[in-house]
């Protein structure tokens, strides 16, 4: 029998800035993780991946990333998907400075 | 030191324009990302975790005030107003746009600077002595070999795609500051029982995933044979290096499958075919190099106000007794200014601070830079007169850290913090070290100390070579820090011992604690380091200390 299929988001940075972004329900990319649409079919989520790997001018390398549905939305499950969603540690730089 | 001719200025304005529309065509959808991957890598530029990456070279790390100034200007008009020195005596910029790069690259090519082969699998930057032209025991300055090849080495066709990256590095002085043992090729001066000067000739050495001290081929090549040698053991490794297997693609595992004896033997055949080709050529341009570096005129001038000031103030004193070194001139000190600040990112310079370190390199340091594989800043030549001066102005702008080759004088790979390849952060890690025993206040009293931290088993931050070396691991989803012992980089170099298994994020600096007050209660007198004391007593002690809780002490 396979095994349970963990939940996903879809992921990647953007072409023209790099920032870490994810795949919204309605096809947008967001900067919230909170945002994203967390795909729990496992035949949904390679087809979200190929819709994204396909919008070639805004975005690169997207992949798919474990997630869990939390209060506000989906949340990180790595330790480094969590920290993609807020950036460093030593400075408040990328995301948690666009983000304010 | 030695400035762009109109054959390296016309190849890199042409690289810049080149990759400028690359960019664009990358950015309009001619070139699909595949396409444009090998390009932007070739123009040394990275996607890591939350950016791209601009790693920028700086050859041997030696750079003046305009190219520092420079720097300081991209870091504030296109990054975050900082920039990262790092253990290959380059420069990354961690925030970039990906359609600001190639302005930033026509920026660099203003003042003779680049981002070539800073990645690939080619001769990356040639990394040398940090105190190169300034050292009291230097046999020579080992720049204008660098240089050379930098310039043998830069698109040279054969080696552009060799089976993996590799890294030379050279030292003039027989005290090695190069962590020459650990690089593919090492070559440190010597002279021979003539006393001629030339070269020991390692090869084989890497940190990594499979870490290895370099095998020296040759005891002594003469000055003039050092570019067709060099050019031999490239050739054997293109030939022998494992293409099909990336994790054993660098010359290190080359070596070690070949054998110390064939791989000499091919070399030194292979060299004696190349010799004659030569034919003096590169005699005549390291002549014309050798020129370009030509030491400046030290001054001669009284240092009574030097010696009263460090009788007079305890805290010149105390950075005087860390960051200065014996000079070459008698009257002068080389100064390293420490980016390790306690509490900041190892490596990370302000465009402020960068500026400041110009302006001071002009006024007191006839216009000399050097970046340290360690990630700090050198003034190689200050005389000692100005040093109070000197030391008032770094302590204004927050650079006057008195801790070279102390405990918080941490290498620190970028990390999880930064890098797409990383299992953990380091940058925090060394943070914490850092704050830590700056609070407890014993830095001082633990006296000279390595700690080198790596993210990842790529082994960036050089933590196989630290006397306390930590590895950042992803072990069940939570960062993991693996401790090694006993490492050196120097010309006794060794790889450090694992100690066993590793620690969690919030044990392990508690965990560096246990071990240095295991070694402040074993060393026999304040004058035995750490490295020392460790290699007397060997691993147990600290072992014991990492790993026995009160009640197996109690019990003993
Ligand atoms: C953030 C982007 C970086 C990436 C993607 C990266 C990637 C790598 C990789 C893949 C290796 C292993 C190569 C092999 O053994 O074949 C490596 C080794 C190494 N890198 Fe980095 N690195 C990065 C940053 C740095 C920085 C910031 C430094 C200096 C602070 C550095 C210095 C080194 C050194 C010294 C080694 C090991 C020495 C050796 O065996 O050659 N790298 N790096
Ligand atoms: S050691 Fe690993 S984490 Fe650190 S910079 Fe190198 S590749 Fe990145």
């Amino acid at each position: 029998m396979s095994r349970r299929f963990i939940p996903k988001v879809v992921t990647a940075n953007r072409l023209r800035e790099g920032d870490v972004v994810y795949l919204t329900a309605d096809d947008r990319w967001s900067l919230l993780h909170h945002e994203a649409e967390l795909i729990e079919d496992e035949a949904q989520a390679n087809l979200r991946l190929l819709f994204a790997a396909a919008q070639k001018l805004y975005v690169v390398g997207a992949y798919l990333a474990d997630a869990k549905a939390g209060p506000n939305g989906p949340e990180p499950v790595h330790f480094r998907e969590a920290f993609r969603t807020r950036g460093p540690s030593n400075y408040a730089h990328g995301k948690q400075a666009d983000l304010v | 030191m030695y400035s762009y001719s109109e054959f390296d200025e016309a190849f890199v304005r042409a690289r810049v324009a080149q990759f400028s529309q690359q960019v664009e065509r990358r950015l309009d959808g001619s070139l699909t990302e595949e396409e444009f991957r090998p390009l932007r890598l070739m123009n040394g530029l990275y996607l890591q975790l939350h950016a791209y990456m601009l790693r920028v070279a700086i050859p041997y790390g030696t750079i003046n005030p305009r190219q520092m100034r420079q720097l300081a200007h991209i870091a504030q008009t296109w990054d975050k107003g900082y920039g990262h020195f790092t253990t290959r005596q380059n420069i990354q910029f961690n925030w970039p746009k990906l359609e600001d790069v190639p302005a930033i690259l026509q920026a660099l090519a203003d003042v003779g600077m680049h981002a070539i082969q800073t990645s690939g699998n080619c001769v990356r930057n040639v990394t040398a002595d940090h105190f190169a032209g300034a050292a009291a025991d230097e046999i020579e300055d080992p720049r204008p070999v660098a240089e050379l090849l930098r310039q043998w080495s830069t698109d040279h066709p054969e080696f552009q795609f060799l089976p993996r990256k590799f890294k030379i590095a050279i030292t003039g002085s027989p005290n090695d500051r190069a962590v020459t043992r650990a690089h593919d090729i090492g070559l440190r001066m010597v002279r021979n029982a003539a006393g001629e000067p030339g070269f020991e000739v390692m090869v084989g050495g890497g940190l990594g995933r499979t870490p290895m001290i370099a095998h020296t081929v040759r005891d002594f090549l003469p000055k003039a044979d050092l570019l067709p040698y060099v050019e031999a053991v490239l050739s054997v490794y293109n030939t022998l290096g494992r293409r099909d297997n990336k994790y054993k693609a660098r010359i290190k595992i080359t070596v070690h499958e070949t054998g110390k004896p064939e791989i000499t033997r091919m070399i030194e055949e292979r060299f004696a075919e190349l010799r004659p080709l030569f034919g003096g050529n590169d005699q005549k341009l390291l002549a014309e190099i050798e020129e370009a570096f030509a030491p400046p005129a030290f001054r001669v001038a009284p240092t009574d106000a030097y010696d009263a000031f460090y009788k007079a103030d305890p805290a010149f004193r105390a950075w005087a007794d860390t960051n200065l070194h014996d000079h070459k001139a008698s009257g002068y000190a080389i100064v390293t200014i420490s980016l390790k600040a306690h509490g900041e990112t190892p490596g990370d310079a302000t465009a402020d601070q960068m500026r400041e370190i110009a302006a001071l390199a002009e006024e007191y340091g006839h216009s000399e830079l050097r970046i340290s594989h360690e990630q700090n800043v050198i003034l190689p030549h200050v005389h000692k007169s100005d040093l109070p001066a000197l030391h008032a102005r770094l302590a204004k702008a927050g650079l006057a850290t008195a801790n070279v080759g102390l405990i918080s004088d941490i290498i620190a790979c970028p990390g999880m913090d930064y890098c797409a390849l990383a299992t953990a952060r380091s940058i925090p890690i060394a943070q914490e070290i850092a704050t830590r025993f700056d609070a407890l206040d014993l830095e001082h009293e633990i006296g000279p100390l390595k700690i080198k931290i790596s993210g990842c088993i790529n082994a960036c931050g050089h933590h196989h070579v630290g006397h306390i070396g930590i590895l950042g691991l992803d072990r069940a989803g939570v960062e993991n820090y693996q401790i090694t012992l006993g490492g050196d980089g120097t010309e006794t170099a060794t790889i450090g011992e694992k100690t066993g298994p590793g620690f969690a994020y919030d044990e392990i600096v508690p965990a560096v604690e246990r071990l240095v007050r295991a070694y402040l209660s074993v060393r026999t007198s304040q004058e035995e380091t750490f490295l020392q004391t460790y290699r007397r007593t060997g691993i147990d002690p600290f072992k014991a200390a990492l790993y026995d809780g009160e009640d197996s002490k109690d019990a003993a």
